[in-house]
């Protein structure tokens, strides 16, 4: 089967992101973005789906400015083995995305569509679900652990209480939570082999999806912050607060 | 305005979760809850109570025994011909159910809200709680993830709504549930109680968390909590983890040992009232945002303090 991971270029995750000063956004100018730490989870998946067999040809796709190019280069490099890019400046919500991706998955028909549960820049945590609606497909969402039995998937999900298996018929979309797997470097050989590895462009326009955004954003502003208290010397100081606090008795 | 929400349940009870996001609904409009399980009429006469519901729609069938969305989904969005707005609580069943409502009814949701600033205009973290937006929607009807610790609960008693029954079958087809490892424990759940005491991979194993982090919980009679990295180091199961990716809590007191304090962690704990941390390196992250800092090492300040309390 084939098997179509979405990717996102977001703000690298080990930098804090900076608010601007005119409560437009987060400042983005100049700063490092990497792939969203959940769609490396991803695209580690469909390679070792393939590994086993049980995957074809992996698919990665993005949608975003043409400088997620290198986000795509980076799936490559992994073990991706051909990429779509659609070029897209300004904000895109997940509904869009979603609609785009089922554009996508009608033309490619992938047996599994594996996502990241959220991207960590705007934590929307909505996207695979959408597409599992829009496609009508069963959704194994927040997955630690996937299973494919011939035409069925069987997913194990990380909720609240613990852990849920469900079995999925496929086609199906999964979306990754951090537990699933360790994702791989990608080797200098094959960040080298990844530059001549297909990559496609195409607009929101091809697919004909209107990118129109439903929300606005007022203002964007730095949360309260808060200040650093005070340092205690003792366990006896700390078991006063603590009675103080009234938590002991 | 007419809302709905979702009730999150376990065929036997309503979970805490929605009591806050009834208080979220309460300041859109007319609340109406969905129960949608097997089995669950109790769960429909214990929601009716709610304090300020006007309305209980019971869904009761086989197939919703396991809030498996493809099944769901489309109940939801039959009901929403005559509801403006569906919010669910911002929780593992929540997220998994409401971005499938939205889709279906081409609505952009609005997920993980901390405020209702007006009938169309929300507040909400981004980039894990680094950044606030308020975003205001087009859109005619509303889908809406709640945070719960950004909600009051609405009081278990008090009301006296009418349960309805919504017929028809449920059964997508597209997927089944499996089995479900749901950890039970006699301690305070997470996301509800007043004191937790979270252990970090300063712990160092599985072993260490439960002979220093447990009794101290005990004495406190607190809920226990964890880093990711200790999660991931297989110390204590994921649904300890707090954090962007793990569980939002905002007690009263929140006690981090051995935890460094990284942006992804702070993301979920730092609405707590007071937080208190315990880390032997004095440049920890941590300290930047607690209230009370012990710098010490844990082998010895904790079981210590667990003595002295
Ligand atoms: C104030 C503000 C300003 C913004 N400005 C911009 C902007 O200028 N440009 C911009 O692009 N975004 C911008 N955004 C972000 C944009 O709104 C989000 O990208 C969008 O809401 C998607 O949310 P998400 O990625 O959290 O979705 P989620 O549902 O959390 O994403 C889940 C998964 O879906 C897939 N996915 C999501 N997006 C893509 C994608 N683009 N390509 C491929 N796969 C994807 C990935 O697998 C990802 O892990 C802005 C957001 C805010 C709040
Ligand atoms: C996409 C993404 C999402 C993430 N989501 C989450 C999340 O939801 N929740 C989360 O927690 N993390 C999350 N993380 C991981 C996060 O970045 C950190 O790696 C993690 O929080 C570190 O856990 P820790 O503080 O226990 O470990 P460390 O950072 O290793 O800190 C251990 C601390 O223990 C102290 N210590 C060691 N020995 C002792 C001793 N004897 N006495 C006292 N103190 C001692 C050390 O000084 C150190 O400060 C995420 C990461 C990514 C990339």
């Amino acid at each position: 089967m084939k098997i179509l991971v979405p990717v996102k270029r977001v703000l690298d995750y080990n930098l804090k992101p900076r608010v601007k000063a005119d409560g437009s956004g987060v400042d983005l100018a100049n700063v490092k973005q990497s792939m969203n730490p959940f769609d490396e989870i991803a695209v580690e998946e469909a390679i070792r789906l393939k590994e086993k067999g049980v995957a074809t040809e992996i698919v990665a796709v993005s949608i975003g400015e043409a400088k997620a190019q290198d986000t795509l280069r980076t799936a490559l490099a992994m073990g991706a083995d051909r990429a779509i890019l659609i070029v897209h400046d300004g904000v895109a919500e997940p509904l869009a995305i979603a609609k785009l991706l089922k554009a996508v998955a009608d033309e490619e028909q992938p047996g599994l569509v594996i996502l990241g549960k959220q991207a960590i820049d705007d934590d929307s945590n909505q996207t695979g679900q959408m597409l599992a609606a829009l496609l009508g497909w069963a959704q194994g969402t927040f997955a630690s652990k996937v299973e494919v039995a011939g035409d069925t998937v069987n997913v194990t999900r990380e909720v609240d209480g613990g852990l849920e298996t469900v079995a999925l018929k496929v086609p199906a979309i999964v979306t990754t939570d951090l537990r699933l797997n360790e994702p791989r470097y990608a080797s200098l050989p094959n960040i080298m082999k990844a530059k001549s590895k297909p990559l496609a462009q195409k607009t929101p326009a091809d697919y004909g999806v209107d990118m129109a955004p439903r929300l606005e954003t007022l203002a964007v502003t730095e949360p309260p912050k808060r200040q650093a208290g005070i340092k205690v010397a003792s366990v006896d100081e700390l078991v006063e607060k603590l009675k103080a606090l009234g938590v002991a008795a | 305005m007419k809302t709905l929400v979702l009730v999150e349940h376990d065929n036997a009870s309503v979970k805490d979760a929605t009591l806050h996001t009834v208080t979220a609904a309460t300041k859109l409009g007319e609340v109406h809850l969905l129960v949608a399980g097997a089995g669950c009429t109790a769960v429909a006469d214990e929601a009716a109570k709610i304090a300020g519901v006007a309305k209980v729609h019971l869904a009761d069938d086989p197939a919703l025994a396991n809030q498996l969305p493809e099944n769901i989904a489309p109940l939801v969005v039959t009901l929403m011909a005559g509801h403006d707005a569906f919010l669910a609580s911002a929780t593992t069943t929540g997220k998994n159910i409401a971005p499938r409502v939205a889709a279906l009814l081409d609505v952009m949701q609005v997920s993980d809200i901390i405020a209702v600033d007006g009938p169309d205009t929300f507040t909400r973290p981004i980039y894990a709680g680094n950044a606030i937006a308020r975003v205001k929607t087009s859109d005619k009807k509303l889908v809406i993830t709640v945070r719960g610790t950004a909600f009051g609960k609405a009081a278990r008693d008090g009301g006296s709504a009418a349960v309805e029954a919504v017929s028809g079958s449920a059964n997508s087809g597209l997927a089944s549930f499996v089995s479900a490892e749901i950890a039970s424990s006699e301690r305070p759940e997470l996301t509800s109680a007043k004191v937790i005491v979270s252990g970090g991979r300063g712990l160092g194993s599985g072993e260490n968390y439960h002979k220093l982090i447990d009794p101290l919980a005990d004495k406190l009679g607190a809920a226990v909590g964890a880093s990711r990295a200790a999660v991931d180091a297989g110390y204590v199961p994921n649904d300890y983890q707090v954090g962007q990716t793990g569980k939002i809590v905002a007690p009263d007191v929140y006690i981090a040992i051995g935890i460094s304090g990284a942006i992804q962690h702070l993301a979920g704990m730092k609405d707590s009232k007071t937080i208190i941390a315990i880390n032997k390196d004095e440049d920890a992250p941590i300290f930047q945002i607690a209230d009370i800092g012990l710098v010490a090492d844990l082998f010895q300040a904790v079981p210590e303090l667990t003595e002295k309390l």
